[in-house]
Protein backbone atom coordinates (compact mmCIF):
# COMPACT_ATOMS: atom_id res chain seq x y z
CA UNK A 1 0.00 0.00 0.00
CA UNK A 2 3.06 2.30 0.82
CA UNK A 3 4.10 1.69 -2.59
CA UNK A 4 1.17 2.94 -3.92
CA UNK A 5 1.53 5.87 -2.35
CA UNK A 6 4.34 6.94 -2.57
CA UNK A 7 4.19 6.42 -6.22
CA UNK A 8 1.23 8.67 -6.29
CA UNK A 9 3.07 11.27 -4.57
CA UNK A 10 5.92 10.37 -7.12
CA UNK A 11 3.73 11.29 -9.76
CA UNK A 12 2.71 14.09 -8.83
CA UNK A 13 5.51 15.58 -8.40
CA UNK A 14 7.24 14.25 -11.30
CA UNK A 15 4.00 15.45 -13.64
CA UNK A 16 5.22 19.20 -12.29
CA UNK A 17 8.92 18.82 -12.60
CA UNK A 18 8.68 16.77 -16.09
CA UNK A 19 11.79 18.13 -17.90
CA UNK A 20 13.51 20.54 -15.13
CA UNK A 21 17.03 21.91 -15.75
CA UNK A 22 19.24 20.76 -12.99
CA UNK A 23 22.94 21.93 -13.14
CA UNK A 24 23.40 22.00 -16.86
CA UNK A 25 21.70 18.49 -16.58
CA UNK A 26 18.16 17.28 -17.84
CA UNK A 27 16.59 14.86 -15.42
CA UNK A 28 13.45 14.01 -16.36
CA UNK A 29 12.11 12.18 -14.09
CA UNK A 30 13.17 14.88 -11.06
CA UNK A 31 11.92 15.46 -7.61
CA UNK A 32 11.27 13.07 -4.73
CA UNK A 33 11.11 10.00 -7.42
CA UNK A 34 15.28 10.27 -7.29
CA UNK A 35 14.76 9.50 -3.16
CA UNK A 36 13.21 6.37 -3.88
CA UNK A 37 14.95 5.00 -7.06
CA UNK A 38 18.19 3.68 -7.67
CA UNK A 39 19.49 6.61 -10.13
CA UNK A 40 22.84 7.05 -9.08
CA UNK A 41 24.28 10.36 -9.38
CA UNK A 42 20.80 12.51 -8.86
CA UNK A 43 20.23 10.29 -5.20
CA UNK A 44 21.10 12.72 -3.29
CA UNK A 45 19.16 16.20 -4.29
CA UNK A 46 16.29 13.68 -4.61
CA UNK A 47 16.81 13.16 -0.75
CA UNK A 48 17.58 16.85 -0.29
CA UNK A 49 13.84 17.43 -1.76
CA UNK A 50 12.72 14.71 0.62
CA UNK A 51 13.51 16.56 3.31
CA UNK A 52 12.68 20.12 1.49
CA UNK A 53 9.04 18.70 0.89
CA UNK A 54 8.59 17.52 4.65
CA UNK A 55 10.28 20.96 5.75
CA UNK A 56 7.14 22.40 3.34
CA UNK A 57 4.86 20.94 5.57
CA UNK A 58 6.22 22.08 8.66
CA UNK A 59 7.10 25.37 7.98
CA UNK A 60 3.32 25.55 6.54
CA UNK A 61 2.03 23.80 10.06
CA UNK A 62 3.57 26.11 12.40
CA UNK A 63 2.71 29.59 10.37
CA UNK A 64 -0.87 28.35 10.71
CA UNK A 65 -0.31 28.32 14.01
CA UNK A 66 0.87 31.15 15.23
CA UNK A 67 -1.70 32.71 12.54
CA UNK A 68 -4.64 31.53 14.62
CA UNK A 69 -3.62 30.78 17.79
CA UNK A 70 -5.36 27.64 19.83
CA UNK A 71 -7.65 28.97 22.80
CA UNK A 72 -5.96 29.48 25.65
CA UNK A 73 -2.18 29.44 24.31
CA UNK A 74 0.30 30.84 26.91
CA UNK A 75 2.99 33.16 26.71
CA UNK A 76 5.20 30.24 26.70
CA UNK A 77 3.44 28.24 24.24
CA UNK A 78 3.60 31.01 21.64
CA UNK A 79 7.12 31.72 22.40
CA UNK A 80 8.20 28.24 22.04
CA UNK A 81 6.25 27.79 18.78
CA UNK A 82 7.47 30.88 17.51
CA UNK A 83 10.78 29.36 17.73
CA UNK A 84 9.75 26.11 16.30
CA UNK A 85 8.23 27.61 13.02
CA UNK A 86 11.60 30.32 12.68
CA UNK A 87 13.37 26.92 12.70
CA UNK A 88 11.31 25.06 10.55
CA UNK A 89 11.23 28.25 7.78
CA UNK A 90 15.10 28.46 8.30
CA UNK A 91 15.42 24.47 7.24
CA UNK A 92 12.82 25.00 4.41
CA UNK A 93 14.61 28.39 3.20
CA UNK A 94 18.32 26.03 3.69
CA UNK A 95 17.11 23.39 1.32
CA UNK A 96 15.63 25.44 -0.75
CA UNK A 97 18.71 27.53 -1.84
CA UNK A 98 21.16 24.41 -1.28
CA UNK A 99 18.99 22.89 -4.11
CA UNK A 100 18.67 25.70 -6.53
CA UNK A 101 16.74 25.10 -9.45
CA UNK A 102 16.51 21.57 -8.71
CA UNK A 103 14.10 22.31 -5.97
CA UNK A 104 10.09 20.94 -5.82
CA UNK A 105 8.01 23.80 -6.56
CA UNK A 106 5.69 25.05 -3.22
CA UNK A 107 3.57 22.49 -2.25
CA UNK A 108 0.10 23.16 -1.48
CA UNK A 109 -1.28 21.37 2.28
CA UNK A 110 -4.08 20.35 3.23
CA UNK A 111 -4.61 20.33 7.31
CA UNK A 112 -8.36 20.63 7.53
CA UNK A 113 -8.01 17.70 10.03
CA UNK A 114 -6.12 19.98 12.12
CA UNK A 115 -8.39 21.88 14.37
CA UNK A 116 -6.33 25.01 15.05
CA UNK A 117 -8.36 26.16 17.50
CA UNK A 118 -7.90 23.41 19.54
CA UNK A 119 -4.32 23.16 21.77
CA UNK A 120 -4.61 19.02 22.01
CA UNK A 121 -5.25 18.89 17.88
CA UNK A 122 -2.22 21.39 17.14
CA UNK A 123 0.21 19.85 19.55
CA UNK A 124 -1.23 16.27 18.30
CA UNK A 125 -0.36 17.56 14.82
CA UNK A 126 3.08 18.87 15.89
CA UNK A 127 4.06 15.76 17.53
CA UNK A 128 3.19 13.99 14.32
CA UNK A 129 5.24 16.03 12.43
CA UNK A 130 8.28 16.23 14.71
CA UNK A 131 8.74 12.26 14.89
CA UNK A 132 7.75 11.83 11.28
CA UNK A 133 10.93 14.26 10.75
CA UNK A 134 12.74 12.47 12.86
CA UNK A 135 12.65 9.01 11.46
CA UNK A 136 13.02 10.69 8.32
CA UNK A 137 16.04 12.08 8.75
CA UNK A 138 17.23 8.90 10.86
CA UNK A 139 16.30 6.72 7.70
CA UNK A 140 17.52 8.78 5.20
CA UNK A 141 20.66 9.32 6.20
CA UNK A 142 22.32 6.30 4.58
CA UNK A 143 20.68 7.32 1.23
CA UNK A 144 23.04 10.06 1.00
CA UNK A 145 26.43 10.36 -0.60
CA UNK A 146 27.71 12.67 -0.44
CA UNK A 147 29.39 13.96 3.42
CA UNK A 148 28.51 18.03 3.11
CA UNK A 149 24.92 17.01 2.82
CA UNK A 150 24.43 14.14 5.81
CA UNK A 151 26.36 16.89 7.93
CA UNK A 152 23.71 19.38 7.22
CA UNK A 153 20.48 16.64 7.34
CA UNK A 154 22.26 15.88 10.74
CA UNK A 155 22.65 19.72 11.77
CA UNK A 156 18.80 19.70 11.26
CA UNK A 157 17.48 16.24 12.64
CA UNK A 158 18.66 16.64 16.18
CA UNK A 159 17.05 20.18 16.05
CA UNK A 160 13.73 18.25 15.17
CA UNK A 161 14.25 16.00 18.00
CA UNK A 162 14.28 18.58 20.35
CA UNK A 163 11.03 19.96 19.04
CA UNK A 164 9.90 16.20 19.46
CA UNK A 165 10.65 16.48 22.79
CA UNK A 166 9.38 19.88 23.73
CA UNK A 167 6.16 19.19 21.85
CA UNK A 168 5.66 16.02 23.60
CA UNK A 169 6.53 17.62 27.50
CA UNK A 170 3.95 20.31 26.51
CA UNK A 171 1.92 17.56 26.00
CA UNK A 172 2.46 15.07 29.22
CA UNK A 173 4.73 17.63 31.42
CA UNK A 174 7.17 15.98 33.13
CA UNK A 175 6.87 12.41 32.20
CA UNK A 176 8.90 9.89 30.23
CA UNK A 177 7.06 11.02 26.63
CA UNK A 178 9.96 13.12 25.64
CA UNK A 179 11.59 9.96 24.47
CA UNK A 180 9.30 7.64 25.37
CA UNK A 181 9.15 4.13 24.95
CA UNK A 182 6.73 4.73 21.85
CA UNK A 183 9.76 6.11 19.79
CA UNK A 184 12.91 5.11 21.47
CA UNK A 185 13.72 0.87 21.63
CA UNK A 186 15.18 -1.02 23.72
CA UNK A 187 18.33 -0.49 22.53
CA UNK A 188 18.35 2.98 22.91
CA UNK A 189 17.11 3.94 19.18
CA UNK A 190 14.91 6.35 18.22
CA UNK A 191 12.53 5.30 14.92
CA UNK A 192 14.13 5.40 11.32
CA UNK A 193 11.48 5.16 8.22
CA UNK A 194 11.94 4.85 5.11
CA UNK A 195 10.88 7.42 2.25
CA UNK A 196 8.09 5.46 1.29
CA UNK A 197 6.81 5.05 4.85
CA UNK A 198 7.24 8.68 5.75
CA UNK A 199 5.35 9.51 2.33
CA UNK A 200 2.75 7.49 2.89
CA UNK A 201 2.39 9.28 6.26
CA UNK A 202 2.52 12.69 5.22
CA UNK A 203 0.63 12.22 2.22
CA UNK A 204 -2.47 13.05 3.85
CA UNK A 205 -1.36 16.84 4.61
CA UNK A 206 -0.03 17.54 0.91
CA UNK A 207 -2.64 18.26 -1.94
CA UNK A 208 -0.72 19.34 -4.42
CA UNK A 209 -1.69 20.01 -7.73
CA UNK A 210 -2.20 16.15 -9.61
CA UNK A 211 -1.55 16.45 -13.00
CA UNK A 212 0.95 13.71 -13.15
CA UNK A 213 -2.00 11.26 -13.63
CA UNK A 214 -3.16 12.32 -17.38
CA UNK A 215 0.46 11.99 -18.28
CA UNK A 216 0.83 8.12 -17.59
CA UNK B 1 30.13 -6.26 1.49
CA UNK B 2 27.33 -4.46 3.45
CA UNK B 3 25.99 -6.36 6.82
CA UNK B 4 22.46 -6.40 4.68
CA UNK B 5 23.62 -8.86 2.08
CA UNK B 6 25.47 -10.71 4.72
CA UNK B 7 22.09 -10.88 6.80
CA UNK B 8 19.53 -11.71 3.44
CA UNK B 9 22.16 -14.71 3.26
CA UNK B 10 20.80 -16.06 6.61
CA UNK B 11 18.36 -18.25 7.68
CA UNK B 12 15.29 -15.90 9.43
CA UNK B 13 14.84 -18.55 11.76
CA UNK B 14 18.32 -19.05 12.66
CA UNK B 15 18.29 -15.02 13.16
CA UNK B 16 15.82 -14.87 15.30
CA UNK B 17 16.99 -17.72 17.72
CA UNK B 18 20.41 -16.16 18.25
CA UNK B 19 18.71 -13.13 18.77
CA UNK B 20 16.11 -14.68 21.76
CA UNK B 21 19.14 -16.86 22.72
CA UNK B 22 21.54 -13.18 22.77
CA UNK B 23 18.58 -11.51 24.40
CA UNK B 24 18.44 -14.90 27.31
CA UNK B 25 21.75 -14.03 27.71
CA UNK B 26 21.89 -10.51 28.45
CA UNK B 27 18.78 -11.12 30.59
CA UNK B 28 20.56 -13.33 32.79
CA UNK B 29 23.90 -11.28 32.83
CA UNK B 30 21.86 -8.44 33.60
CA UNK B 31 20.32 -10.08 36.55
CA UNK B 32 23.66 -10.53 37.95
CA UNK B 33 25.25 -7.24 37.12
CA UNK B 34 22.09 -5.62 38.61
CA UNK B 35 22.57 -3.64 35.41
CA UNK B 36 19.59 -2.74 32.94
CA UNK B 37 18.89 -5.46 30.48
CA UNK B 38 19.11 -4.68 26.90
CA UNK B 39 18.38 -6.87 23.36
CA UNK B 40 20.62 -5.94 20.77
CA UNK B 41 19.61 -6.03 17.28
CA UNK B 42 20.36 -8.42 14.65
CA UNK B 43 22.38 -5.56 13.42
CA UNK B 44 25.01 -5.57 16.04
CA UNK B 45 25.35 -9.25 16.94
CA UNK B 46 25.54 -9.46 13.19
CA UNK B 47 28.50 -6.95 13.07
CA UNK B 48 30.09 -8.87 15.81
CA UNK B 49 29.80 -12.10 14.31
CA UNK B 50 30.19 -11.43 10.46
CA UNK B 51 33.06 -8.91 11.15
CA UNK B 52 34.48 -9.81 14.20
CA UNK B 53 38.00 -7.73 14.09
CA UNK B 54 37.07 -7.12 10.50
CA UNK B 55 34.92 -3.63 11.03
CA UNK B 56 37.58 -1.23 9.32
CA UNK B 57 39.74 0.60 11.74
CA UNK B 58 37.58 3.78 11.46
CA UNK B 59 34.64 3.14 12.16
CA UNK B 60 36.21 0.57 15.12
CA UNK B 61 37.34 4.03 16.24
CA UNK B 62 34.47 6.16 16.10
CA UNK B 63 32.27 3.29 17.57
CA UNK B 64 35.11 3.37 20.84
CA UNK B 65 34.95 6.70 20.76
CA UNK B 66 31.11 7.08 21.01
CA UNK B 67 31.37 3.69 23.74
CA UNK B 68 33.50 6.56 25.85
CA UNK B 69 30.82 9.06 25.88
CA UNK B 70 28.21 6.65 26.54
CA UNK B 71 30.17 4.92 29.39
CA UNK B 72 30.37 8.63 30.84
CA UNK B 73 26.55 9.41 30.46
CA UNK B 74 25.89 6.02 32.29
CA UNK B 75 28.00 6.34 35.49
CA UNK B 76 26.63 9.77 35.59
CA UNK B 77 22.66 8.78 35.52
CA UNK B 78 23.41 5.69 37.67
CA UNK B 79 24.76 7.81 40.22
CA UNK B 80 22.55 10.49 40.22
CA UNK B 81 20.06 8.48 40.34
CA UNK B 82 21.80 6.77 43.71
CA UNK B 83 22.59 10.23 45.22
CA UNK B 84 19.51 10.43 47.75
CA UNK B 85 17.38 13.59 47.36
CA UNK B 86 19.50 15.09 44.45
CA UNK B 87 17.14 14.28 41.89
CA UNK B 88 13.55 15.78 42.52
CA UNK B 89 10.82 13.41 42.95
CA UNK B 90 8.96 14.98 40.31
CA UNK B 91 11.98 14.20 38.13
CA UNK B 92 12.92 11.12 38.53
CA UNK B 93 11.11 9.39 36.08
CA UNK B 94 12.87 11.36 33.60
CA UNK B 95 15.92 10.50 34.20
CA UNK B 96 15.49 7.29 35.15
CA UNK B 97 14.54 7.16 31.55
CA UNK B 98 17.27 8.83 30.18
CA UNK B 99 19.49 6.48 32.21
CA UNK B 100 17.51 3.88 31.02
CA UNK B 101 19.26 4.92 27.33
CA UNK B 102 22.25 5.75 28.25
CA UNK B 103 23.07 2.21 29.57
CA UNK B 104 21.11 0.71 26.19
CA UNK B 105 23.63 2.43 24.22
CA UNK B 106 26.83 1.05 26.33
CA UNK B 107 25.22 -2.01 26.03
CA UNK B 108 24.87 -1.99 22.19
CA UNK B 109 27.51 -0.59 21.34
CA UNK B 110 29.65 -2.77 23.07
CA UNK B 111 28.13 -5.65 21.09
CA UNK B 112 28.67 -4.37 18.14
CA UNK B 113 32.45 -3.56 18.90
CA UNK B 114 32.41 -7.14 20.35
CA UNK B 115 35.90 -8.01 21.84
CA UNK B 116 36.88 -4.57 20.79
CA UNK B 117 34.52 -3.15 22.95
CA UNK B 118 36.45 -0.88 25.72
CA UNK B 119 35.31 -1.43 29.72
CA UNK B 120 33.89 1.43 31.91
CA UNK B 121 36.86 3.89 32.48
CA UNK B 122 37.40 5.38 35.80
CA UNK B 123 35.55 8.77 36.37
CA UNK B 124 35.60 11.61 37.77
CA UNK B 125 31.96 13.20 37.56
CA UNK B 126 33.14 15.67 39.80
CA UNK B 127 36.15 16.94 37.38
CA UNK B 128 39.12 17.21 39.87
CA UNK B 129 37.01 19.23 41.87
CA UNK B 130 35.03 21.73 39.23
CA UNK B 131 32.29 20.26 40.09
CA UNK B 132 32.59 19.49 43.70
CA UNK B 133 28.82 19.27 44.44
CA UNK B 134 27.80 17.58 41.09
CA UNK B 135 25.87 14.59 42.79
CA UNK B 136 24.68 16.93 45.90
CA UNK B 137 23.55 20.25 43.88
CA UNK B 138 20.83 19.48 41.51
CA UNK B 139 21.44 22.68 39.69
CA UNK B 140 24.93 21.59 39.25
CA UNK B 141 23.68 18.11 38.25
CA UNK B 142 21.61 19.64 35.53
CA UNK B 143 24.68 21.84 34.28
CA UNK B 144 26.15 18.63 34.07
CA UNK B 145 23.06 16.77 32.14
CA UNK B 146 23.11 19.23 29.91
CA UNK B 147 26.42 19.46 29.06
CA UNK B 148 26.78 16.00 28.27
CA UNK B 149 23.99 15.63 26.55
CA UNK B 150 24.44 18.91 24.21
CA UNK B 151 28.01 16.99 23.81
CA UNK B 152 26.75 13.85 22.86
CA UNK B 153 24.55 15.53 20.09
CA UNK B 154 27.28 17.10 18.66
CA UNK B 155 29.89 14.40 18.73
CA UNK B 156 27.55 11.81 17.00
CA UNK B 157 27.04 14.44 14.43
CA UNK B 158 30.68 15.07 13.84
CA UNK B 159 31.56 11.57 13.32
CA UNK B 160 28.39 10.40 10.89
CA UNK B 161 30.75 11.61 7.70
CA UNK B 162 33.06 8.56 9.05
CA UNK B 163 30.39 5.88 9.15
CA UNK B 164 29.06 7.02 5.62
CA UNK B 165 30.74 3.85 4.38
CA UNK B 166 28.76 1.44 6.56
CA UNK B 167 24.66 2.23 5.99
CA UNK B 168 23.63 -0.09 9.05
CA UNK B 169 25.99 1.87 11.39
CA UNK B 170 25.50 5.15 10.28
CA UNK B 171 21.95 4.68 11.26
CA UNK B 172 22.26 3.62 14.14
CA UNK B 173 24.35 6.00 15.45
CA UNK B 174 21.97 8.44 13.65
CA UNK B 175 18.60 6.65 16.06
CA UNK B 176 21.62 7.35 18.74
CA UNK B 177 21.73 11.01 17.84
CA UNK B 178 18.47 12.20 17.98
CA UNK B 179 17.93 10.54 21.39
CA UNK B 180 21.01 12.59 22.98
CA UNK B 181 19.23 15.45 21.04
CA UNK B 182 15.30 14.46 22.52
CA UNK B 183 17.41 14.07 26.21
CA UNK B 184 19.05 17.56 25.93
CA UNK B 185 16.12 19.30 25.29
CA UNK B 186 13.88 17.99 28.39
CA UNK B 187 17.19 18.39 30.69
CA UNK B 188 17.48 22.14 29.15
CA UNK B 189 13.75 22.75 29.59
CA UNK B 190 13.72 21.52 33.52
CA UNK B 191 16.67 24.11 34.03
CA UNK B 192 14.22 26.37 32.70
CA UNK B 193 15.78 27.04 29.34
CA UNK B 194 14.79 26.55 25.67
CA UNK B 195 15.54 22.97 24.15
CA UNK B 196 17.37 24.36 21.80
CA UNK B 197 20.16 27.10 20.87
CA UNK B 198 18.72 27.88 17.27
CA UNK B 199 17.57 26.10 14.15
CA UNK B 200 20.92 23.88 13.61
CA UNK B 201 22.79 22.22 15.74
CA UNK B 202 26.42 22.78 15.23
CA UNK B 203 28.91 19.50 15.08
CA UNK B 204 32.06 19.17 16.95
CA UNK B 205 35.27 17.70 16.22
CA UNK B 206 37.02 14.43 18.18
CA UNK B 207 39.35 16.61 19.54
CA UNK B 208 37.41 19.27 20.81
CA UNK B 209 34.74 16.73 22.22
CA UNK B 210 37.22 14.82 23.85
CA UNK B 211 38.90 18.03 25.28
CA UNK B 212 35.42 18.40 26.98
CA UNK B 213 34.93 15.06 28.36
CA UNK B 214 38.50 14.32 29.59
CA UNK B 215 38.31 15.98 32.60
CA UNK B 216 35.87 13.43 34.04
CA UNK B 217 38.19 10.52 33.01
CA UNK B 218 39.84 9.94 36.22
Amino acid sequence: MTQTLSRRLLLKWTGANAGIAVAGAMLPNFGISAALAADLGEGDIGVLNYAYALEQLEAAFYTQVIETPFEGITDEETDWLTDIRDHEVEHRDFLKEALGEGAIPDLEVDFSAVDFTSRDSVLATAQTFEDLGVAAYNGAGKLIENGDYLLAAGKIVSVEARHAAAIRDLVNMNSVAFAGDDVVDENGLDVAKEPAEVLAAADPFITTEVTAEALV
Amino acid sequence: MTMKSILSTVDPEITERLVANRREFFRSSALKLGAMASAPLVLAMASQQAFGQELPQEIVDVLTFALTLEHIEDAFYRSGLEADGLIPDEYVGIFNQIGKHEAAHVAFLSTALGSAAIDRPALDLTAGGKYADALENFDTYLTLSQTFEDLGVAAYKGQAGNLISNDDILQAALQIHSVEARHAAIVRKIGGKKSWDGAFDEPMTKEEVLAAATPFLA
